[in-house]
């Protein structure tokens, strides 16, 4: 059985977000780039599955030479091989999808892991259009997976509370917070992964449906107002609530 | 004959969610602009209130009928929309991004070969085209989009559109029984937590964080919340030392919320949950630190103990509300 996860290189959550110069993209210098955090579920997952089951992990990440260093990490953890996806040119969702549709498909996995999102561009698509584009069964945003044998029964966040989904493989599963406790990469992982090669593939091109116009920065919140110092405040705050905010 | 848009009501405990009205209403906006048809499609056993979307511009329903498809199917629903949108030639498809909606439009989306907005928080039509804003990096910036495919789909954030109803209309609907379901991928269970209230559907939510020093403090939150009717929100420290569970989670990593209210209790502020709570139209901060950088951003501080201030605003709310 070969389980591929598919991983994201995005900048940390602490980072502030500035906008280049052409309007059309975020300034990458001097930002810490991570490994995406809903993908450390996911490479979790497909290496508790492959405990489970048996057979190869394959991480596959689309992107430039900075996505090695997130490749590495998944090695670092445990995964057995990786692919780079080598295009740093503008892709929609559905582009990227079908690009890891095609190597999913050249690699002949069974069962494929994802973040929920990935937290830079925050489409939360990415995995279930790969599971339409490659005719794979599909849950979303996983909070617990039991696959035996054929079928998988899965747990599936939604507006306060959890679906429980029925489906059989091939599937593509994607990670949501909660779904496991992410390992931490031993140091004997982390010399091993320095050694791994990561294969290098050149993706095909597909056309864009999604045309960015220009990135913005949200209008500034208006300076704070700090209404006291003690319980002293509290009947000010109870009015204006009251009277200006309209929500008591 | 004019070109069409539909919008995908979802049911749930056969009502359509509010999320919905707000997609529809921003659904028929547009198909006034640009003098299209419109039609609204929903995917139940029983739904009792398919009439009122009338209530926000749209006409007629049609609603798509099977027991078994009282729950949500990512195949069943994802074969019977795409095989609508294809028989009525419908051009635009609108849904909210809701959990159901996050998890379904991509597969439509994959059928039609065309392009998806997600996550959209305003839709503008200037210049002959439909501009759709999103928030990226959990609404550190924004992005504008436009579609350049024939067909579209836009997902909407919830809680962000306003429903408000712009006639006394009763919608038609047409009800069409269907069988031979693709049940591959089907919902057996649907488990809710006792009638809490979720972050991304609440208008006030009251949130806790580190400064709560510890779970056995949160009923401090959850008595706030209770009063103002509020859902209850934490910060990502509090999540992942285990006091309060990943749903609630507010922040990058978490929910990104657009409440009424947000009020944030001893949560001083990181990065990542600002981006997640900023677009909150009040925000209450009571922290101890003054220098603390949610102060930045609320509208109303108190720089103060929370085990102080808490209890006395849940007295003065609980004094108003009686009177």
């Amino acid at each position: 059985m070969k389980i591929a996860v598919c991983i994201n290189h995005v900048p940390d959550t602490a980072a502030k977000i500035n906008i280049s110069s052409d309007g059309k993209n975020i300034e990458s210098s001097g930002v810490a780039y991570v490994l995406n955090p809903y993908d450390e579920f996911a490479i979790e997952e497909a290496l508790k599955t492959k405990e489970l089951l048996g057979g190869e992990t394959i991480a596959i990440s689309l992107g430039g030479e900075a996505n090695k260093e997130t490749l590495r990490k998944a090695l670092a953890m445990g995964i057995d091989e990786a692919v780079l996806l080598k295009d740093e040119s503008y892709r929609d969702s559905l582009s990227v999808a079908k690009a890891l549709a095609d190597e999913i498909k050249s690699q002949g996995a069974e069962i494929v892991f994802f973040g929920k999102q990935s937290v830079d561009y925050d489409n939360s698509i990415v995995g279930q259009l790969v599971a339409e584009l490659l005719g794979f069964n599909s849950v979303s945003t996983v909070v617990e997976l039991n696959i035996s044998g054929n079928k998988i029964i899965a747990a599936r966040e939604i507006e306060g509370g959890k679906e429980i989904v029925e489906t059989s493989l091939p599937v593509v599963i994607t990670a949501q917070k909660g779904l496991n406790e992410p390992r931490y990469a031993s140091l004997k992982g982390i010399m091993a992964a320095k050694k791994k090669v990561i294969t290098e593939k050149q993706p095909a091109v597909y056309q864009n449906y999604v045309e960015v116009i220009e990135l913005k920065k949200p209008a500034p919140k208006q300076q704070g107002r700090i209404l006291g110092t003690d319980v002293s405040a509290v009947p000010e705050l109870v009015r204006l609530l009251r009277e200006e905010a309209k929500v008591i | 004959m004019a070109n069409k848009i539909l919008v995908f009501l979802e049911q749930r405990n056969n009502q359509i969610k509010k999320s919905s009205f707000e997609a529809a209403r921003v659904a028929s906006d547009i198909a006034s602009k640009l003098n299209y048809e419109i039609e609204a499609i929903a995917i139940g056993n029983n739904i009792d209130n398919l009439q009122e979307v009338g209530n926000y511009g749209v006409n007629h329903v049609v609603h798509i009928k099977n027991p078994q498809l009282e729950n949500y199917s990512t195949s069943a629903f994802t074969k019977i929309i795409t095989k609508y949108l294809n028989e009525t030639n419908a051009e635009i498809f609108f849904m909210s991004g809701t959990a159901l909606g996050k998890d379904l439009a991509p597969h439509i989306s994959v059928k039609l070969d065309c392009g998806l907005a997600s996550d959209c928080i305003a839709l503008e039509y200037r210049n002959n085209e439909l501009i759709a804003t999103r928030p990226i990096f959990a609404g550190k910036a924004l992005m504008d989009i436009k579609l350049t495919s024939t067909r579209k789909i836009f997902m909407l954030r919830p809680n962000v559109f306003k429903a408000d109803k712009i006639s006394d209309t009763s919608a038609d609907v047409k009800t069409i029984n269907v069988e031979d379901l693709d049940l591959s991928t089907r919902v057996i269970e649907v488990k809710k937590s006792d009638g809490k209230l979720d972050v991304t559907e609440a208008d006030i939510i009251v949130s806790g964080g580190r400064g709560m020093k510890g779970p056995e403090h949160f009923h401090l939150v959850e008595q706030l919340a209770e009063v103002l009717g509020a859902a209850v929100g934490a910060s990502r420290a509090v999540v992942d030392a285990g006091w309060r569970p990943h749903s609630e989670q507010v922040g990058q990593t978490g929910k990104t919320v657009s409440p009424t209210l947000y009020v944030a209790l001893g949560i001083s502020g990181a990065i990542q949950h600002l981006a997640g709570m900023r677009s909150s139209k009040y925000i209450v901060a009571i922290n101890k630190d003054k220098d603390a950088p949610i102060f930045q951003i609320a509208d109303y501080g108190i720089v103060g103990d929370v085990f102080e201030i808490v209890p006395s605003l849940i007295e003065e709310i609980k004094k108003i509300k009686s009177n």
